[in-house]
């Protein structure tokens, strides 16, 4: 970690009920017990202080971004532009040309689906992706696979939920156009290899775009220490609004790409004969953007960095280990994903029992999990299950709520003995 | 909310053991119902003697309220009629979805599934067999979908 912003500002031991407190929500009861909020891969919760700066826009400094004179206008413009600064230095990014504000991870990978690869795309062209993708990094792919006649690869994992990195080096081939890959996989946990992956695919001049929606809560990203080519995330699992993503890439493709939406904001001159882009980032910002929602984010940035990036991954891997351990020990209950580097999230079975019917008697005791498919239906169908329970930890969370959750397995257990 | 009010003896004892559980070849008719927010699936497979159905049966994989649900409609309907069914149908959906609800006649051990309404992300789970049904009974083919 070179930037000094990202290094820890507090060398204090980690105080998880300090961070709590900042969270407002957390204090709220549910069916009579106080919530334990596990569900932090689907959406994280948001500290008083984003809540706060998104508040404060409306109140204060609310107008459009980019296109007054006013007072206003200037002032939401400069929080905006401020934001994206914050992201850019986040993940360290060469400039803030390459900061595309979209609405989440969704959009930057279909951004980057249909304005660099669609054009780009040949029949028998190939797009490698792994069997461990988010529907969100598979359906953008085969969309654009019918449209160009290219198809999709899906380089193979193991038992453990981790990617087989010799079979992912044999797919890429003279015809792979584009790596598409999960950096930490919202299903499992698995945090890919991505460093050698990205090289392997480098070395091939093939390029490189990581979704990253579960990877940024969690580590430290700089997207040019790791070489890669896009860089999709959100920010709503990071603490900030939800309806903001960004879509990080290297200023020469993102140069070389049409614009994706046509509208206000993307041009510099329209008549009916023709139009001229705006320069980068705006070109892939057409219309009115979510203006509190990126203040909010930048609030999120804020707070990551106050608390301290490395204090946080070292803080949920702990969690991460308690919470192993104790629900190894549950008889019947079988972990999906085992990954050796693997991010703190804990999908797991149990014997008898159905996903569905474990959430509910969870969320009776005011737990909340994740029971399903999480988007990523080919994992579920590698191990065989049609849904897994998934408890995704955050950095408010406690060894306490992990106890309560291997209670309230034993407790469904019971239900259904 | 209590848990017992949606785990009633009679679903735990359905959901162990589903009775009527697997195929039926050849059936008179035959759909495939899937909730998409849990990926819950069955099949069902009818067969007819007139207008009554002489067999129900059902295979998938599903939580304990959409396999008991599954297994109790089958065990409920088998003998009965097409028009019996549609009347079951209504009395179900209903019980499933209106608190104030009050079955015209006896729902026999169906009536356990009444703690359902007060989870509502519950209801679809219970009302997937029944639309499955449904769309067996207009000989449909095509996949079903509580969504």
């Amino acid at each position: 970690m070179s930037a000094p912003a990202r290094q820890s500002r507090e060398r204090t031991a980690y105080d998880v009920e300090r961070v709590r407190a900042d969270f407002p929500i957390l204090a709220r009861e549910v069916n009579g017990h106080p919530l334990a909020y596990l569900d932090n891969g689907a959406s994280a919760q948001r500290p008083q202080s984003v809540i706060q700066a998104e508040a404060r826009y409306y109140e204060h400094s609310h107008a459009n971004v980019h296109r007054g004179v006013h007072t206003l206008s200037q002032e939401a413009t400069a929080a905006y532009e401020a934001a994206r600064e914050k992201v850019r230095a986040f993940v360290n990014a060469a400039s803030e040309r390459e900061v595309i504000f979209t609405r989440g991870t969704t959009e930057s990978i279909n951004l980057v689906a249909q304005s660099y690869a669609r054009p780009r795309l040949k029949p028998g062209d190939e797009i490698l992706v792994s069997w461990l993708e988010h529907h969100a990094n598979i359906v953008p792919w085969q969309l654009v696979c019918q449209q160009t006649g290219a198809q999709l690869k899906v380089a193979p994992i193991d038992e453990r939920g981790e990617l087989r990195v010799a079979e992912f080096e044999r797919l890429l081939s003279p015809r792979t156009r584009l790596v598409a890959l999960a950096h930490v996989s919202n299903a499992l946990g698995t945090i890919l290899p991505v460093r050698e992956l990205i090289a392997m695919a480098r070395a091939r001049s093939v390029p490189v775009l990581l979704d990253g929606a579960q990877a940024v809560p969690h580590l430290s990203v700089d997207v040019r220490d790791l070489d890669v080519d896009f860089y999709a995330f959100s920010s709503h699992k990071m603490y900030g609004p939800t309806g903001v993503g960004v879509l990080y890439g290297r200023e020469a493709l993102l140069e070389s790409m049409p614009p994706w939406q046509g509208g206000g904001d993307m041009i510099l001159t329209v008549t009916f004969e023709k139009t001229t882009y705006n320069a980068l980032p705006h070109k892939f910002e057409a219309g009115t953007p979510n203006i509190a929602g990126v203040i909010g984010f930048g609030a999120a940035i804020d707070y990551l960095l106050g608390v301290g990036l490395e204090r946080i991954a070292a803080y949920e891997h702990e969690l991460l280990e308690y919470g192993t351990a104790r629900l190894a020990a549950i008889a019947g209950l079988r972990l999906i994903g085992t990954a050796r580097a693997k991010a703190a999230l804990l999908s797991f079975v149990l014997d008898g029992v159905h996903a569905h019917d474990l959430g509910t008697i969870l969320d009776a005791d005011g737990i909340a999990v994740r029971t399903g498919h999480h988007c990523a239906m080919p994992v579920m169908d590698f191990f065989g299950v049609p849904a897994t329970v998934r408890a995704s930890l955050a950095l408010y969370n406690t060894r306490a709520e992990l106890d309560r959750l291997a209670a309230g397995v034993e407790r469904a257990r019971q239900v259904f003995r | 909310m209590d848990l017992r009010d949606l785990y009633r003896d009679v679903i735990v004892d359905h959901n162990r053991s589903p009775r009527n559980f697997g195929r039926l070849e050849p059936a008179d008719a035959h759909a495939e119902g899937v909730n998409p927010l849990c990926g819950d699936r069955l099949d069902l497979y009818v067969t007819f003697d007139g207008e009554r159905m002489r067999e129900l049966r059902f295979e998938g994989k599903g939580c304990a309220i959409s396999v008991a649900s599954a297994s109790l409609m089958t065990e409920t309907l088998k003998g009965r009629t097409r028009a019996e069914a549609q009347r079951w149908f209504e009395a179900m959906h209903a019980l499933l979805t209106r608190p104030d609800y009050q079955p015209t006649f006896d729902l026999g051990k169906l009536a356990a599934l009444s703690g359902v309404r007060e989870f509502p992300a519950r209801v679809k789970c219970a009302s997937l067999c029944w639309h499955t049904l449904n769309a067996a009974l207009a000989r449909s083919s095509q996949p079903v979908s509580t969504e």
